[in-house]
């Protein structure tokens, strides 16, 4: 018995696809789904984007994001009928449920510290709003793109 | 070490102390360079994802090169992590790998 793991698809469908075919990919990547008894857990449709470079003739692409819970071999078939399909530019699997789990073990352990040390100081567990320092824009040294100093 | 140099050289300012000297230099070199911080350090982002373009984007200057470490100060963990992100965002043309 393969295991349950979750997986993100994005595959990028070529600007010239009618919406038809756009669905008919999605209705072919639930089925691959529902045959290997995996299941989607969320779809998205960015629409239409300019692509950061050109990939053969295409300058566009509709971008469809899938998280899918299945097994490694689902994925598998997935892959194979992506890399088979004409309309499909490209496409990426990630697998996430593991990273996800490490960023929400991160999330709740940062935030039961800090309400355990309020607490310890005799304050509310959440921070009040105006509470705290308030940024000034000259201390933030945090870096937002200008690489001011360049060696 | 830096201190007990600087009191040896001049015993007279020992009355007074170093420190009020280290500080004046450090105010002096901080005009010229600000300290670094990691970005995901101090935001307290734990999601280093490769479909946040706009996160990412700071970190691609228009070369489409990774920006250096050395330039960014992103910490190591969060630099290693920001690395994947980049490269599979570009598999997907989400960004350029070269611009010319």
């Amino acid at each position: 018995m393969s295991q349950i793991r979750q997986y993100e698809l994005i595959y990028i469908v070529a600007s010239d696809a009618t919406e038809q075919q756009i669905t008919d990919l999605h209705t072919q990547v639930e089925e691959i789904a529902g045959r290997f008894s995996g299941k989607l857990d969320k779809t998205e449709n960015w629409g239409r984007r300019k692509l950061a470079y050109e990939i053969g003739p295409h300058k566009e692409g509709t971008y469809v994001l899938e998280v899918i819970s299945g097994s490694g071999e689902l994925m598998k078939e997935i892959d194979r009928r992506l890399r088979v399909s004409d309309q499909v530019i490209r496409h990426l699997t990630v697998r996430v449920d593991e990273e996800n789990r490490v960023i929400e073990r991160a999330r709740t352990e940062r935030k039961e510290d800090s309400q355990r040390r309020r607490v310890a100081r005799g304050l509310p567990p959440e921070r009040q709003p105006g509470e705290g320092p308030q940024r000034n824009d000259d201390d933030d040294d945090r870096f937002g793109g200008e690489a001011d100093d360049a060696i | 070490m830096r201190g007990e140099t600087r009191g040896r050289s001049s015993s007279s300012s020992d009355s007074r102390g170093g420190r009020g000297a280290d500080k004046k230099d450090d105010k002096k070199r901080t005009l010229f360079r600000r300290r670094k911080v990691c970005k995901f350090c101090a935001d307290k982002i734990d999601d280093i994802n490769y479909k946040d373009v706009k996160l990412l984007g700071p970190f691609v200057p228009e070369r489409g090169k990774i920006l250096p470490r050395r330039i960014s100060g992103t910490c190591a963990t969060h630099q290693r992590k920001l690395q994947t992100a980049i490269k599979r965002a570009r598999q997907l043309a989400l960004i350029p790998y070269v611009t010319e």
